[in-house]
């Protein structure tokens, strides 16, 4: 009599070699991102490819870079917003900037800045505090078409009508409409805004540290990362970051279950604002 | 009530609501005493507003531990954890609880179907899903999910949901194991807890 097999572990074995392909072909390495949203966005690009099962979808991106690059852009999640969680950047504005200021020059690391929305809310924020001219900001990301994005600093006049609530609310000084020039349905933001930024290909799950910093800004991007991955971004930012350097995360990101919840030392634990002990 | 003989043993229990869930979550999760020993993972549509008291609410009224659902927390026996608002709430593998943010789906983040479909991932049979009250059609597909990994699937009498929407989607597409008032959901789980613990 022949054994039987499950069939409904094919995904699942199908998802994990799909992951490995990419990981030797193309060096993007998804292998410890949380399983449960890779899992969807998978079967999310199945139906955007037209391909039946996980395995067609392998051989395609694996013989087909241009094809890679769209996958990736649906495996990677450019859901972002400028001055997202307003009373976080106010928290920023009010206990953070008072201790950057004693700093005589400042740099500052935007790990995962997607197409940029934090770049330009962490921008707009020091050039108001008198801080942009002596910061430099890294502003990373593994997807270059996100970093293109970022780069243009374009962004849909809709958006940024929400967008401007959240600055207000986040404590801005001016009126919103004074950093960008709206045209066509877009904002398109003033380039003297990053003058001082640094737009990057890095990734916390293949490279290493690169520069000291201030101050570095993760902001739901650990939330894709397993337990893992998320200790070894941990690492890198504790290695970065000068001593009591500052650590900023999403507003239901923690540094609690981690194995370097001892040290960080929280200094607005509401608005995830952390300082190296 | 129907077939409260021969309940499987599940190691968690999922569940669903939108308009009027809030209500009908205080009855059915009141009728656990203190000590209860399963896991309780909630969806409740809400307004994305940026912190919820949802948590804090329950916690007032009832006998378990309530808490807002943190990424990579682990799921505890017998705490009650409630996604939090503008976030999509998953159970990975090693059943521990994961948050995202990819879009909204039937325009909904957190996504009832998204917290179904990887607890049935997780968990297999040993998971018991509830849809409750609501105005669209989240959950339904989720439900059938769980019910083809082998766990138990339970759904609101849309005669009783104070917004028969949303149990009556999920029933178009998948004959639940149960469909009970929310008093009868209450002392299903008592029953299921009874056999787990």
């Amino acid at each position: 009599m022949e054994r039987s097999y499950p069939a409904e572990r094919n995904s699942e074995i199908e998802l994990r070699l799909l992951i490995e392909a990419i990981y030797l072909k193309y060096s993007y390495d998804f292998r410890d991102y949380s399983g449960a949203s890779i899992k969807r966005r998978v079967q999310h690009a199945l139906s955007q490819f037209e391909c039946a099962t996980i395995s067609a979808l392998q051989e395609k991106v694996l013989h087909d870079p241009t094809a890679f690059m769209q996958l990736l852009q649906l495996l990677t999640i450019p859901v972002s917003e400028m001055f997202r969680d307003p009373s976080h950047f106010l928290a920023i504005r009010q206990e953070v900037v008072p201790l950057l200021k004693t700093y005589p020059s400042i740099k500052i690391w935007i790990a995962g800045c997607s197409t940029g929305e934090e770049v330009y809310s962490m921008a707009i924020l020091l050039r108001e505090e008198g801080l942009l001219d002596r910061t430099i900001i890294y502003a990373t990301d593994i997807n270059p078409r996100s970093l293109e994005k970022a780069k243009q600093g374009i962004f849909s006049m809709e958006n940024v009508r929400a967008y401007t609530a959240n600055y207000q609310q986040a404590g801005g000084q001016r009126s919103f409409a004074d950093y960008y020039t709206a045209a066509y349905g877009y904002a398109i933001f003033d380039k003297s805004l990053c003058e001082n930024v640094t737009f990057a290909d890095h990734s916390l799950a293949t490279d290493s540290v690169f520069s000291e910093t201030q101050l570095i800004s993760c902001r739901n991007v650990l939330i894709y990362f397993n337990k893992k991955l998320q200790d070894r971004a941990f690492g890198l930012f504790h290695e970065s970051l000068c001593h009591r350097g500052f650590l900023v995360l999403g507003s239901k990101e923690t540094l609690d279950f981690s194995g370097y919840s001892n040290q960080f030392e929280p200094l607005v634990k509401q608005e995830r604002i952390y300082r190296k002990s | 009530m129907n077939g409260a003989v021969d309940l499987p043993k599940v190691e968690a229990i999922v569940v669903g609501a939108s308009a009027g869930g809030v209500e009908a979550l205080m009855t059915m999760l009141g009728a656990l005493r203190a000590g209860f020993g399963l896991p309780i993972i909630i969806v409740l549509h809400l307004p994305e507003e940026r912190r919820s008291q949802l948590a804090e609410v329950f916690a007032r009224r009832l006998a378990l531990p309530v808490t807002e659902a943190m990424d990579k927390q682990d799921i505890k026996p017998g705490t009650v954890y409630f996604a939090a608002p503008g976030y999509h709430l998953s159970v990975e593998q090693d059943r521990s609880l994961s948050l995202s943010l990819e879009d909204r789906l039937h325009h909904s983040r957190p996504s009832i179907d998204f917290l179904f479909e990887s607890a049935a991932d997780a968990y297999g049979e040993a998971l018991a899903a509830v849809l409750l009250t609501g105005a669209n059609h989240d959950g339904a597909r989720g439900l059938a999910q769980v019910k083809r990994h082998g766990g138990l699937t339970i759904v609101q009498d849309p005669q009783d949901a104070l917004v028969a929407t949303m149990p009556e989607a999920a029933l178009k597409i998948h004959q639940p194991d149960h469909i009970l008032p929310i008093h009868g959901i209450g002392r299903l789980l008592v029953e299921l807890e009874r056999i787990a613990c």
